[in-house]
């Protein structure tokens, strides 16, 4: 029908006019400023073009770019976000699955509220929940204290400011969003295929070697993709649990741009990290979409 | 042949060259209906013949892409679903959740703007119409599958529509229901006199509600007629072979003799009658269906009637009715009805010589 | 076939475990009359009376439940619209940029969207000399990313949703408005609920961003929570975590309960 399109298109305008304004085009701002130098002043970067009594100069330059490449921190910051992001994800993974399976094949009455209860950290304040773990995790925190009270270790162990920290406090904090597209896949798996596995002599645990987790692969995917991500680039955790050594890439732009009020090397930071991100899951995507079509 | 000829009949629907087709499927392949005002008409087909689609471009869920829909003389074809006098009753019924059945009842009413009191009594009157009074507090939920039916067809009829479309009413009902409820709506349909277009797969269903049946196939009509013309004489072999079942056999014509035509056919030695068909020239070639009831068993031929030899293959008894399979000389195997009128019938015995006979006028030729 | 095996169990009841375990000890810690996480000097509520004298902490909840409320509600009314035009239309100009701009907030780093965002609001203030950063930017940044949550909510009830529903009112004389408002829109209203609190909660929640986009005098909660904590551990913080667990409790508890009655009344 000819009016769908017409309605669809004035009923979708608001919420796109709105995306396009305040997430589209502060990407191409960020864009710009990236090939600016920062300067003191406010704004504090320089514009591109400078109309002067001489005419037309051209100030834009790819300087914060090579030094991206020049000095080895960025990129070790990021090759080390990757890793760190990398390794939480598969933790989050070992420890979300199982939850999610059991959730998936409790009693029908159990599944909402087993739900809502991975859910329901999630509504208290993220912030304070990562605050939580400093109080456990620290020198004279609650975990050594409880370890040193069972005799199971002599001095203190220094968790806090450590990688493992930051493991913890990613799991821990990104856990649901393993869990919940886990859940959504495992739950709508169709229970025939692992009887018809056992009838044809498959063990349990072959069974769900062969039959359940190939067949969980998209929840597997959705759930690692929305923890991997965001955690690469995460803050709030490197901050609070990983102390002033910890070589995240999100800390490193929130530096650039607050401490050294660098915004046009920041700018150029996070463009790159935009493409070495965004870039490679839209790839993914349309290829995924163009697969599924066959 | 019902004469369906455009000037003819007193058509409250037209349907008129409509071509639908979906990314490279043709859904609906230039098709042309006439519904006479008041009938019960079915769309007859398979999954995937486009009956259904033709039904929704009827309500307006679907626009052709070629062709017209006129309703009482009024082009319809871009009038949206809510401004059409058309009202459909939905295979999954489609009750509202959130709404009593009263509130569903009234639905299609306080979108006219008709006033409470008036709503309230016409409400009242649809209920009683599909016994469902004592049930108009409850919601849907609450209700069986034969209930919600009836709301449904309660909701659909309360604005009195000129064309009431129902899709695959009785697809969600249990057998001895859907028996029940078919002589309902037929006997509904007859005493409202509002014309009702049905989309079916199931043929018993069509042949025992329809005044007029379109048998359709691949987005085609192959025939259109009472279910008494289509079944008795279907035109082609498919329509022969998806109304029921039929025996089909192949040959050419041998000579016009008094009062029949002798035909020579594929895998049967003796000649075969048909009455007398002046248009088919000797030699040419001929098709014709005989159903399996029109067939009987029998020890011996008998004068007058066509007869073939065979062997008992196999006989699946129904209860009511057994259906006998008799191979033929060629190995080709032949379906006949009989109905078990005697208790105490003795067992068939497989390999027996058997006789399979028919009268001649009980055969339906087929158009080339 | 339904073989439960305890290992599996075992690895919920550790998650859970997991999870629950800091919290627990979080409410615990704020009736510590100590300082000292690791020494119980025994019960006292004094955290909690301090708390309610520390006027900075409580402006700062305030504003904060005030940007989440506006948040939710234009959040919810752009991500609902955003969800019908894509669950009811497979093919309209700026579609695909719809979906596309729909699915990038759910994966992007915060620190990302926060500086886009702010660079956004300078060039504006630059050349318009509006927005001037506060409470108003902070909705406007929270708003953007919650959308995509929102859209996400929406379009699986759309999904799920019986699209006969719609079409029967349609047939029933409805017009499309009509069709909307009483059929669809009590429909998916729980989903509509749900969009609401998740933006809620995510804007309550949200420091990168906000830290990135405030302006003086604009001070969230997160905000000061974060400046409290860097400094260490502070039993008041303890203190504002309970009271947020024992109100989250109680409305899930009670959503939970409202909506068992009405599925019992439904049921009678």
């Amino acid at each position: 029908m000819m009016g769908r399109t017409r309605a669809a298109l004035a009923v979708a305008a608001l919420p796109l006019l709105w995306l396009i304004v305040f997430f589209a085009i502060p990407f191409a701002v960020v864009l710009k400023i990236s090939f600016a130098e920062a300067i003191v002043g406010q704004p504090p970067y320089t514009p591109l073009v400078q109309i002067a009594a001489d005419g037309w100069h051209w100030l834009a330059s790819l300087a914060n770019y090579l030094l991206l490449t020049d000095d080895p921190l960025y990129i070790s910051a990021y090759l080390n976000s990757l890793l760190v992001a990398g390794i939480s994800t598969v933790i989050c993974l070992l420890i979300g699955y199982p939850m999610a399976y059991a959730i998936a094949r409790a009693p029908e009455a159990w599944r909402n509220p087993l739900l809502m209860l991975v859910i329901l950290p999630f509504w208290t304040s993220f912030l304070i929940r990562v605050y939580a773990w400093i109080g456990i995790l620290s020198t004279n925190g609650l975990l050594n204290h409880a370890l040193l009270a069972l005799g199971v270790i002599d001095e203190p162990l220094a968790l806090m400011n450590t990688n493992f920290a930051i493991y913890l406090g990613i799991v821990y904090s990104y856990l649901p969003f393993m869990v919940l597209p886990l859940y959504a896949t495992l739950s709508r798996m169709d229970l025939t295929l692992l009887e018809a596995a056992a009838d044809l002599g498959c063990t349990p645990w072959a069974a769900f070697w062969r039959v359940t987790v190939p067949l969980s692969w998209p929840g597997i995917a959705a759930g690692s993709l929305l923890v991997f991500i965001p955690a690469t680039g995460e803050f709030v955790i490197p901050d609070l649990l990983g102390g002033p050594d910890a070589l995240m890439i999100g800390k490193v732009l929130w530096t650039e741009f607050f401490s050294n009020r660098d915004w046009p090397t920041a700018s150029a930071l996070a463009t790159v990290l935009l493409v070495l991100l965004v870039g490679p899951m839209v790839i993914l995507q349309a290829l995924e979409r163009r697969g599924g079509k066959a | 042949m019902t004469d369906m000829r455009s000037d003819a009949v007193d058509a409250i629907l037209r349907i008129d060259g409509v071509t639908k087709k979906f990314r490279d499927t043709l859904a609906v392949d230039d098709v042309s209906l006439v519904i006479p005002r008041g009938a019960f008409y079915s769309l007859l087909g398979a999954s995937g013949s486009g009956k259904t689609t033709l039904l929704r471009m009827l309500a307006g869920f679907e626009t052709p892409d070629v062709g017209r829909v006129l309703i009482d003389g009024k082009d319809v074809t871009q009038v949206p679903p809510h401004q059409r006098p058309v009202n459909m009753m939905f295979q999954s019924y489609a009750l509202f959740p959130h709404m009593t059945v009263a509130d569903n009842v009234a639905f299609g009413l306080r979108q006219d703007g008709m006033a409470k009191p008036e709503r309230d009594a016409r409400v009242a009157e649809m209920l009683a119409l599909v016994r469902l009074q004592s049930h108009a507090k409850r919601k849907p939920h609450q209700l069986s599958g034969g209930e919600r039916q009836r709301v449904a067809l309660a909701r659909a009829l309360a604005r009195e529509p000129k064309l009431l479309l129902l899709d695959e009413p009785l697809a969600a009902l249990d057998r001895k229901l859907r028996e029940e409820t078919q002589l309902e709506l037929a006997a509904l349909q007859r005493r409202l006199g509002i014309t009702f277009i049905m989309v079916t797969h199931d043929q018993d269903e069509a042949m025992t509600m329809s005044d007029y049946l379109a048998v359709m196939d691949h987005g085609r009509v192959l025939q259109i007629g009472t279910p008494g013309e289509v079944y008795e004489s279907p035109r082609t072999r498919h329509v022969a072979e998806f109304v029921g079942a039929a025996n089909v056999f192949e040959g050419r014509v041998l000579r016009h003799r008094e009062g029949h035509t002798e035909v020579r056919c594929e895998g049967v030695e003796v000649a075969l009658m048909l009455p007398l068909l002046p248009q088919f020239s000797e030699g040419a070639a001929i098709a014709f269906a005989v159903r399996p009831e029109k067939m009987c068993v029998d020890t011996a031929p008998r004068e007058g009637e066509n007869a073939i030899a065979g062997e008992l293959d196999d006989v699946a008894y129904k209860g009511d009715v057994s259906i006998i399979h008799v191979r033929l000389g060629d190995g080709r195997r032949l379906r006949v009805q009989e109905t078990n009128v005697r208790r105490d019938a003795a067992a068939a015995q497989r390999g027996r010589r058997v006789w399979l006979r028919w009268r001649p006028e009980d055969s339906a030729v087929l158009l080339p | 076939m339904k073989r439960r095996s305890p290992a599996v169990f075992m690895a919920l009841a550790f998650g859970y475990a997991f999870l629950y375990t800091p919290i627990v000890l979080l409410v615990i810690y704020s009736f510590n009359s100590s300082r000292l996480v690791t020494v119980w000097a025994g019960f006292s509520p004094r955290w909690y009376g301090e708390l309610m004298h520390n006027t900075q902490i409580l402006d700062a909840a305030w504003l904060s439940v005030r940007i989440a409320a506006a948040t939710a509600t234009l959040a919810t009314i752009l991500g609902t619209l955003a969800a019908l035009a894509l669950a009811r239309s497979t093919r309209f100009p700026g579609r695909a940029t719809l979906v596309a701009l729909l699915a990038a907030p759910l994966v992007m780093p915060e620190v990302i969207l926060g500086l886009a965002l702010l660079l956004l609001f300078v060039a504006l203030e630059t050349t318009l000399g509006w927005p001037s950063r506060g409470a108003g930017t902070i909705v406007i940044a929270h708003v953007t990313f919650s959308i995509a949550f929102v859209a996400v909510v929406v379009r699986a009830k759309l999904a799920d949703m019986d699209r006969s529903l719609e079409e029967a009112a349609a047939d029933l004389g409805a017009t499309p408005m009509t069709v909307f408002w009483r059929i669809t829109a009590p429909l998916i209203a729980p989903a509509l609920a749900a969009g609401w609190l998740l933006s809620f909660t995510l804007s309550l929640d949200d420091l990168v961003i906000a830290s990135f986009v405030s302006g003086p005098g604009a001070s969230t909660l997160p905000m000061v929570v974060y400046s409290s904590v860097r400094l260490g551990v502070s039993p008041q913080i303890n203190a504002l975590a309970t009271l947020m667990v024992v109100a989250v409790a109680c409305t899930v508890g009670g959503a939970g309960w409202l909506l068992g009655r009405r599925g019992r009344n439904a049921a009678r």
